[in-house]
């Protein structure tokens, strides 16, 4: 049994098939990569890991959960986190509150301690913020502790949307385009980082990229995928040289 | 420039962030317990008032301030909690028992009408709570072997630990009463809103789908939130009751729930201190028109003139100039100043500027 497993899982949209009867597997510890041109239903796989959307068939194993039997909030207490194609924040809290969200899957407290704010739950706030000032430490984001979302540059929004995901102590990262609108710099910092989430915490990852160079560069193992099917799976190199890639990609040799 | 340096995890945990910032609110705190050895009881009576509206206030601000959906049917809450506590009395519960079940009632009806109305988002929500503040209304008058109906009801003293209180013969007491419970609810606040499930109030007020993501239950968050605040508002309720002396079906009206919505716009939504700033507008701002009514009368040589509507059509006016150019309200006015004298000469002219946001991932509604 793999660490993730989707299975002949198909997604409509009225006439669209969105995901057709796509079925891949996720090893522990690995870096998975999802590539496609636009529209070829890579988020929409994210999305109905995340259940935000029921697939009419198939199934969604992970880790010995059926997540097509789990509402789409107990998806992150099983382990898995996840970032968004156009960086979902709470825009009005700062970099701070943000992270301390991501710590609500292991919230061991109830309302009527917290009302009182009991030596329980100030215990509880104590290990939230000292495991999320190492989170803080691992990308950097010192200088931004303190910041509101709503104020800072896109690229940050970025990393800090990374730690907000690696706040939850995830066993499955999901990462929607890590690096879309980051300069070659921040792209370059992004792969490190990417490197030693797998490396240094022994994390999973399973993203879905553009850029070749990071996803050659990291990834293990990559599915290519058009108009909501499989094209190839395989090594980076293996799919970058697969005819079927090419040919989605470049269109018809004349 | 002040700049707090930060040695300690605790620093940011316990609710004040300094002890200069920690000896404000003491005195502040000394202020208002001193307050009736200061002014007459006239002021007395206009301060308590203001201090139910901001119990109010706080219970709207969870909802909409803090969780961001929208409510135009706290006037609703504030009358079932009025009217629970008052029927309570009547059977020989004492005002003890009496009161904090009203709040707890209030807050389970709350929790029940919230199942249904919170799938609606914005002003959906915003029209479905209007109705349940139009029905109210009806609902007093049809249920007259209860509510009293038309005729309404009359507040009987309260007893608390041995001491009889009651609004027109003991105001003292009253607004000692009244403090109190305002000073629990606020350290109830504060608490919630530092430990995880105040910020999953933010969470899914700033990004539902992110939040859920983050393992936060959306329906059991907005339930809980909407129980909450109806809970604080029922508590207000109850007290404005007591202090109203006597009311029927129209005294908590549809302008009601709509005024309390300004208040918390006004004040400033999100902040605790929001509810307390608009609450001081609110309650000072019929005595503040009055008198100036006067002063203007006199200017011209005559007796004071009543115009009809003159309270509403300021007060929508101070919503409309807030709306334009403030729509952080007073708080959030007070803080661009505070930051502008903290960081002087720093201070940046877009620092509290909001970016727009366009690309949204898609809200899957």
């Amino acid at each position: 049994m793999s660490f993730l497993e989707v299975k002949d899982t198909t997604l409509k949209f009225g006439g669209v098939t969105a995901v057709d009867n796509l079925s891949f597997s996720v090893e522990e510890g690995e870096v998975f990569a999802i590539v496609g041109p636009n529209g070829a239903g890579k988020s929409t796989v994210f999305n109905l890991i995340s259940r935000f959307y029921d697939p009419i068939a198939g199934s969604i194993v992970f880790d010995g959960h059926d997540l097509l039997k789990s509402k789409a909030s107990e998806v992150a207490t099983f382990g898995v986190a996840r970032t968004f194609q156009n960086i979902e924040l709470f825009d009005q809290a700062t970099v701070l509150e943000n992270l301390l969200v991501g710590r609500h899957r292991h919230r061991g407290t109830n309302f009527v301690s917290e009302l009182f704010f009991t030596p329980s739950v100030k215990k509880q706030e104590l290990q939230s913020r000292h495991f999320v000032e190492e989170i803080i430490d691992f990308l950097d984001l010192q200088a931004y502790r303190e910041k509101r979302i709503a104020g800072l540059p896109y690229g940050v929004r970025k990393v800090v949307e990374v730690a907000r995901a690696l706040a939850t102590d995830p066993k499955l990262l999901l990462l929607d385009e890590p690096a879309s609108g980051l300069s070659v710099e921040e792209t370059t910092d992004m792969r490190w980082w990417i490197d030693d989430i797998r490396r240094q915490m022994g994390i999973t990852v399973l993203m879905v990229e553009h850029d070749m160079g990071l996803v050659s560069g990291v990834s293990d193992r990559v599915l290519a995928m058009a108009d909501g099917a499989k094209l190839a799976l395989g090594t980076p190199q293996e799919v970058q040289s697969d005819p079927a890639v090419i040919e989605a990609y470049l269109g018809h040799v004349a | 420039m002040r700049i707090v340096f930060k040695t300690d995890y605790m620093q940011d945990i316990r609710p004040w962030k300094d002890t200069y910032q920690l000896m404000l609110y003491m005195i502040l705190l000394a202020v208002v317990i001193a307050a009736p050895m200061l002014i007459d009881d006239f002021y007395l009576g206009e301060l308590t008032n203001v201090l139910i509206w901001a119990l109010a206030g706080m219970g709207l601000m969870v909802l909409t301030g803090h969780t961001g959906q929208a409510s135009l049917g706290h006037a609703a809450f504030l009358a079932f909690g009025c009217y629970a506590n008052i029927i309570m009395m009547e059977q020989g519960v004492p005002f003890m028992v009496a009161f904090p079940l009203a709040g707890l009632l209030t807050g389970l009806v709350g929790v029940i009408i919230a199942i249904p109305a919170l799938r609606l988002h914005g002003i959906y929500l915003a029209i479905a709570t209007l109705a349940m503040s139009i029905l109210t209304d009806d609902i007093i008058v049809l249920t007259e072997t209860w509510t009293g109906g038309v005729s309404g009801k009359y507040a009987p003293p309260v007893n608390v630990f041995g001491f009889d209180i009651d609004r027109w013969g003991t105001p003292k007491e009253f607004y000692y009463l009244v403090l109190g419970v305002v000073v629990i609810v606020t350290l109830g606040y504060i608490n919630l809103m530092r430990a995880p499930l105040g910020r999953s109030f933010i969470a899914v007020r700033d990004s539902e789908v992110s939040a859920q993501a983050m393992g936060v239950d959306i329906a059991r968050t907005k339930a809980m939130s909407f129980g909450l605040s109806c809970a604080v508002t029922g508590l207000a309720g109850a007290l404005m009751g007591l202090f109203a002396g006597a009311f029927n079906n129209e005294t908590f009206s549809v302008i009601i729930s709509i005024e309390l919505l300004m208040m918390i716009v006004i004040g400033g939504l999100g902040s605790i201190h929001g509810a307390f700033l608009g609450a001081i507008v609110i309650g000072f701002l019929p005595q503040f028109l009055s008198i100036s009514k006067e002063w203007v009368g006199a200017l011209f040589g005559g007796s004071s003139v009543a115009i009809p509507g003159l309270e509403f059509g300021v007060f929508g006016f101070i919503l409309i100039l807030f709306i334009l150019f403030e729509p952080m309200g007073i708080y959030g006015r007070w803080l661009k100043i505070r930051t502008f004298i903290e960081l002087f000469p720093f201070y940046r002219k877009d620092m509290f500027k909001r970016q727009k946001s366009y690309l949204k991932t898609e809200r899957l509604r």
